[in-house]
């Protein structure tokens, strides 16, 4: 029954497995070395939210976030997955006290990297304060455990991207991989229509949201360091590549962000589209950047040379 | 929410050395099923918090038919439900059975 | 209060704070002697990326050349929803801001919030939520999710929702359910000079390090963070 599986090697397993369709508990067990995960208050454990019963909710016994210690080509890391399926991977009490409890840890012993499997809408409603102040402090914790040296890398490329909170979150991260189908922003499309109107964003227009917010957007932006296809080797390999190089945090990051930044309203303040920033950067059918294949996307971005390495 | 509980007694005990295992997630239409090593070797005992309200008589059905299919013996599972069909319910069940009963801790 | 108020009671020794268009930017003279960094939102503006380059741009200016600790003001709206923002990459700057403020209070400029409106969100995350000591004034009226919103999402009645505010302060507005989740370190009477309390808390600031989990364990309002964010930690430092 099984057989067929066993003939073929991790590695082959996790480059035939979509990164965006698996679990968060897939994507942990195919991106590490086969074999290695360790979870910190498994589901076992029986961790629930104390707040959904309020709102005759479902619980899951995990909250919705999968953290622990694994290896990464025998090196060790601390790894943190959420599940976008579970209340849209939303952050809140006890999901969003798993991540800062490791963040804290990964402070403490700074020479062990952190991953951050994002996929979240953000904060939790049902729990909107407690969500939104476990952002805040992982936030400072992802600053604390920076500035002590260790390395925080956010994987995006989820079905429910990386929003709200989630996207602060991802800014404080010391570099990022993002997918074609991995969204970052602050306010989803929903949020904005429902706020500003369709005129402001049809959030049904859905090459509207991926141009927008979507991972080759902000690969070409500079926001991600390195565009993975939907694969979880390739989000593998891209992690190991950038654990070779980034260098340690300090004061003169945030003053090169804070260039990088202000060039990037200069540069593209007044444009109304994402194809109108492509095409200020040079680049030629410019409305043709969501159709190309991820080598090809890659080689363009690669040309452009927009990183944020050193500069966040 | 609904919870719902069943208890069986089984022919014999499931195989396999893992102590737990966890498929599925909690979303509409789909469940979480946490299956521990936990009990007698003769028994069998699902716990269950359903969004679904009122549809025991199809838990019953669809446990007493896994039970006596798979005769998980010693296997204590545990059930959050955001309202799966029966068979996304069977399918689970069987996942969580075949996970628990692969090699490891 | 008005900001021209508060910041007259805060500083009566004189300060040099403009409010240009929202944009809260300057530096005033502390009672003791030394000098404090001003910055934040005024007027419920959106914080938007125009807003935020201008926030971190001033902390960072101060930080090669100043000493002395930073006050962040908020009375701001949610962070800008546009398109624009969006594609600009709001999350980055906001972000940015954020660490900026963290980045200045763990290395010798502690920073204080002091919320004296609204705020919401992400703009909240970005500015109060990102100092040591966020502080509250009577008539502040933070709303991480609005109700109305949250009805429509839940599909539960406002009456439904309001009913179980009484019961938790998890997911409601106000001042005092962010307070009592650790969120709002304390809450100042508007009655007296606002420099008292200002001069009281530089004096005797708590450690840099982050304790809201455990403040809001000790106020009812978060009794599971502190217990699993200790746990998790603990583990990790044995799994190396």
């Amino acid at each position: 029954m099984t057989a067929p599986l066993k003939d073929i090697t991790p590695a082959e397993r996790a480059r035939s497995t979509s990164f965006y369709e698996a679990s968060a508990r897939t994507r942990l067990e195919l991106l590490l070395d086969a074999g290695s995960f360790v979870e910190f208050i498994g589901p076992e454990q029986r961790e629930v939210s104390p707040h959904l019963k309020i709102f005759d909710l479902p619980e899951q016994f995990d909250d919705g976030i999968v953290v622990g210690h694994g290896r990464l080509d025998g090196s060790p890391v601390f790894v943190a997955a959420q599940e976008g399926r579970f209340m849209g991977g939303a952050f809140g009490e006890v999901h969003g006290a798993k991540l800062t409890g490791l963040l804290r840890a990964a402070r403490r012993i700074s020479s062990i990297p952190v991953l951050i499997l994002f996929d979240t809408g953000g904060v939790r409603l049902q729990e909107a304060n407690a969500g939104e102040l476990a952002i805040a402090e992982i936030m400072r914790a992802v600053m604390e455990a920076r500035s002590a040296g260790a390395k925080v890398i956010g994987l995006i490329g989820g079905r429910s991207g990386c929003y709200g909170g989630g996207g602060l979150i991802a800014g404080c991260c010391s570099a990022l991989i993002v997918s074609e189908p991995g969204r970052i922003a602050v306010s989803g499309p929903e949020v904005i229509e429902t706020n500003r109107g369709i005129e402001e964003f049809d959030s049904r227009d859905r090459a509207l949201v991926w141009r927008t917010m979507g991972g080759k957007h902000r690969r070409l932006l500079g926001a991600a360091d390195v565009f993975a296809d939907d694969n979880v080797q390739d989000f593998r390999e891209a992690a190991l590549e950038l654990l070779g190089l980034l260098g340690p945090f300090g004061l003169d990051r945030l003053k090169a962000e804070q260039r990088r930044l202000a060039d990037r309203l200069r540069s593209f303040g007044d444009c109304g589209d994402a194809v109108d920033i492509w095409t200020a950067e040079g680049i030629a059918h410019a409305e043709a950047v969501p159709e190309l294949p991820a080598d090809q996307f890659i080689a363009l971005a690669n040309r452009i040379g927009r990183t944020s390495r050193d500069a966040r | 929410m609904e919870d719902l509980n069943f208890q069986h007694q089984v022919r014999a005990r499931a195989g396999g050395t893992r102590q737990s295992a966890i498929v599925g997630v909690v979303a509409s239409g789909n469940l979480e099923v946490l299956v521990e090593r936990s009990l007698p070797d003769a028994e069998c005992a699902v716990d269950i918090k359903t969004a679904a309200v009122g549809f025991g008589a199809v838990w019953s059905a669809v446990i007493g038919d896994f039970v006596e299919r798979y005769s998980p013996g010693g296997l204590k599972f545990s059930i959050n439900d955001g309202g799966a069909r029966p068979d996304t319910v069977s399918l689970r069940l069987a996942q969580a059975v075949r996970l628990i009963a692969e090699a490891g801790q | 209060m008005t900001l021209d108020n508060i910041l007259a009671s805060l500083f009566p020794d004189g300060h040099e704070v403009r409010n240009d268009k929202g944009v809260i930017l300057g530096s005033a003279t502390l009672r003791s002697g030394g000098r404090m960094l001003v910055l934040g939102v005024a007027d419920r503006t959106a914080l938007g990326v125009d807003e935020a380059i201008r926030l971190s741009g001033h902390v960072l200016e101060s930080i090669d050349r100043d000493s002395g600790p930073i006050l962040v003001l908020v009375d701001s709206d949610s962070q800008r929803m546009s398109k624009r923002d969006e594609m600009l990459g709001l999350n980055e700057f906001l972000a940015h801001l954020a660490k900026v403020l963290i980045h200045a209070d763990m290395n010798g400029r502690p920073t204080i919030g002091l919320l004296y409106g609204h705020s919401a969100a992400g703009a909240l995350l970005a500015t109060g939520l990102a100092t040591r000591v966020l502080v509250g004034l009577p008539g502040a009226d933070p709303a991480v999710m609005d109700l109305p919103s949250m009805a429509k999402v839940t599909k539960l009645s406002m009456e439904a929702l309001q009913e179980k505010a009484k019961s938790t302060p998890v997911f409601a507005p106000g001042l005092s359910n962010l307070a009592q989740m650790g969120a709002v370190h304390m809450t100042w009477s508007n009655a007296t000079s606002l420099a008292d309390p200002l001069e009281a808390l530089l004096a005797g600031l708590p450690a840099v390090q982050d304790r809201r989990d455990a403040l809001g364990k000790e106020r009812g309002g978060r009794l599971k963070a502190t217990e699993i964010a200790e746990r998790v930690h603990d583990l990790a430092l044995q799994a190396r």
